[in-house]
């Protein structure tokens, strides 16, 4: 049986964590993260877990300890922000080429600078080429779903990659909304044991990880490890399956909101997509043909699913909650326009920059943009394709 | 299950890898002949040699066999040349091209 | 209560308009209604203007914007009157809640012109009495519930005396003191 709650992002995450009991949680404290560890803390003190739980100097301890502890056998992960993110770069690379299962609760925060503790997506899209599967969340409710459903994926033996699994700082991570949560051992049934087929910590049969590899061998397993990615979208959905019978919640790659018949549609990741679709709600009682494309899957990104699932709109506004200084736009713009590309797509696309160190997004932004794609049909001109919402001129 | 190091040679596809490039299995160093890789061989002089052993430890590749308590001929099929064995014989009865 | 209900805390940093605007999504929720309770992040320090936002509702609540049109906003420190547009966006047919020692006639002019109804408590005096310390957020949560009509009296204090049971598990004492200022407050906003 389901539980009705009520709960912050960062206590539904920790709850989460608490009913997969993982074996190893190295962590150090950043805003807008710390609540993690600290509510997981409070669990390992009261004996509701037997979690390894280790308090680290730096956050490039805490992921190097997170991936020796996966690699010797144990279910491990840790939990970051923004610049504590930026200190791990160096270990998220190898945590994926080992191929290691691990997870990171990321909580999205600017990078610096100026110096910001506020929602934006620049520190996990910076990482989004570190080989990591990335999964987002829209509210607390999804944040608590995608944590449950982690290391079903990471763990799966076509996979094998650490995931990171985000959710936006502060306005979900603080914010105490409405939500269920599984019982304890629907938790325990769906997530199951951690059993590596190699490990180190195994007296059988010992192993080597994170040899050196000469140039005769480099590019060869780049090549490998981009073969593990490529099943990821299938597990994704697989898991999801099963997690819906269980749960009674649906997930896909990605969110589809009043695309069917939609002319004008928005492309977006994160919070703001609940935003957006009370928008589109006030539009289409208006009789306004909108819709919302939400990602949940970023890493690796399902770029033919989205050109087919934006086919047949007219204009399309890919928002970034990240700058990409390429003076084209950020990178989920880059990503799309790629995909539409690739699929001789007919939209005219534009790339908008928003909500940057916890710019708020209203719903008459919103509106706004939809406002715009119209004018940009109409006119069959994209225009500037680069642009920046509700910045003051 | 341990991994078949005979199979990664240079010419492996990328298919034929191991999952993040891991070793598993012990003494798989025995599979991987690091004696192509060297220029000079030390030579063995029975002869001179006392069996005082002082040679055996010091090889980074565990080169040199020991049998009842003495030394046995190199091997030079993991032996890299690296010629600490040379200095570390008191009596000379291993000597190298180039090291004194 | 009209389906959505949105409220706008101000306070200062150490206040507790933060916990108060989260206890009062607490015990909303508690009533069956769906509700969202967070703070804004400015600078994080005591003293500092802080706001902190309520959405209560019969709905799902889907939208993460602050709020900016609010039915209803609680000052918890009445010297924000001055330094913040606290009546900015706040809808002529809601009310504005004060802590103040002054009058409501004292009040109104600090207003900016603000058309609605005005409620005010001395939250000073209600916790002075009850609780022996300032604690302003208790007093102005309780009054809030009763402006804004979220509960009626009895389900509010015994929702919030399972809470802080839960809460001050060690501390019955605590406890006491808060559920008298509660009822306190009840009798003293006008």
């Amino acid at each position: 049986m389901a539980k009705r709650d009520r709960l912050s992002g960062n206590e539904a995450v920790a709850i989460a964590l608490r009913q997969i009991n993982p074996d190893v949680f190295p962590a150090f404290p950043i805003t807008p993260s710390t609540e993690i560890p600290q509510y997981f803390a409070s669990f390992v003190a009261n004996g509701q877990v037997d979690t390894e739980f280790i308090p680290v100097e730096s956050e490039h301890s805490s992921m190097s300890a997170a991936i020796g502890a996966s690699a010797a056998g144990a279910r491990s992960l840790t939990a970051t922000s923004s610049c504590g993110l930026a200190y791990m770069w160096e270990e998220l690379y190898i945590a994926a080429s080992n191929r290691l299962p691990l997870a990171l609760a990321l909580v999205n925060r600017a990078l610096s600078g100026p110096i910001n503790i506020n929602c934006d997506h620049s520190d996990s899209m910076g990482s989004r080429d570190s080989g990591w599967i990335q999964i987002y969340a829209e509210n607390n409710q999804e944040a608590y779903d995608n944590m449950v459903q982690a290391y079903r994926i990471s763990e799966h033996k076509d996979v094998r990659l650490p995931i990171m699994i985000c959710q936006d700082g502060f306005i979900t991570s603080h914010a105490v909304e409405n939500m269920e949560l599984l019982e304890d051992e629907d938790v325990r049934n769906f997530v199951g044991e951690y059993e590596p087929e190699n490990y180190l910590l195994n007296p059988e049969c010992p192993m080597a990880v994170g040899p050196y590899s000469i140039t005769d061998y480099y590019m060869e397993a780049k090549r490998n490890q981009a073969e593990g990615m490529k099943h990821v979208s299938r597990v994704v959905l697989e898991v999801a399956k099963e997690f819906a019978n269980v749960s009674g919640r649906d997930y896909g790659l990605f969110e589809e909101y009043c695309m069917e018949d939609a002319e004008y549609a928005v492309v977006m990741i994160g919070s703001a997509a609940g935003t957006t679709k009370d928008a589109i709600d006030a539009l289409r009682a208006k009789g306004e043909k909108v819709g919302l494309l939400k990602i949940r899957l970023y890493r690796p990104f399902p770029a033919e699913e989205i050109a087919k699932a934006l086919s047949h709109v007219k204009a399309v506004a890919v928002m970034d909650r990240a700058e990409g200084y390429t003076n084209h736009g950020g990178p989920l713009g880059a990503d799309v326009m790629a995909a539409l590309f690739r699929a001789r797509s007919q939209a005219l696309a534009v790339n908008y920059i928003y909500g940057l160190g916890g710019r708020d997004v209203r719903v008459e932004d919103m509106e706004h943009v939809f406002a715009a794609l119209k004018q940009i049909a109409k006119d069959g001109d994209a225009g500037e394709t680069y642009r920046y919402l509700g910045i003051r001129e | 299950m341990a991994t078949d190091i005979r199979k990664l040679g240079v010419k492996a596809g990328w298919k034929d890898l191991t999952e993040g490039m891991i070793i598993a299995g012990a003494g798989t160093s025995r599979e991987f002949n690091t004696g192509e890789w060297s220029t000079d061989k030390p030579e063995f002089i029975e002869d001179k040699c006392k069996q005082c052993l002082l040679c055996v430890p010091v090889c980074p590749d565990s080169c040199i066999p020991v049998a009842d308590y003495k030394r046995g001929a190199f091997d030079y099929e993991h032996c890299k040349g690296c010629g600490i064995c040379v200095k570390s014989c008191p009596f000379g009865a291993i000597t190298m091209e180039g090291v004194e | 209560m009209s389906n959505l209900t949105e409220i706008r805390w101000h306070g200062r940093g150490g206040q507790g308009a933060k916990t108060a605007a989260l206890l009062l999504a607490d015990v909303a929720f508690q009533t069956g209604k769906y509700v969202q309770g967070f703070p804004e992040y400015g600078p994080e320090r005591m003293g500092a203007p802080i706001t902190a936002y309520n959405r209560i509702s019969d709905k799902v609540i889907r939208v993460h914007s602050n709020i900016y049109d609010p039915q209803y906003v609680v000052v918890v420190d009445e010297s924000l009157l001055e330094a913040v547009d606290v009546t900015a966006g706040l809808k002529k047919e809601g009310a504005i809640l004060v802590n103040t020692q002054r009058t409501k006639e004292e009040i109104v002019p600090h207003l900016k012109g603000y058309e609605g109804e005005v409620y005010i408590i001395d939250a000073h005096k209600v916790s002075m009495a009850t609780m022996g310390k300032y604690f302003p957020n208790t007093p102005m949560l309780a009054a809030i519930v009763k402006v804004a009509g979220i509960m009626e009296e009895e389900t509010f204090l015994r929702e919030m005396k399972a809470s802080f049971s839960h809460k001050f598990a060690g501390k019955p004492e605590v406890i006491e003191g808060n559920m008298a200022a509660l009822k306190m407050s009840f009798q003293e906003v006008q």
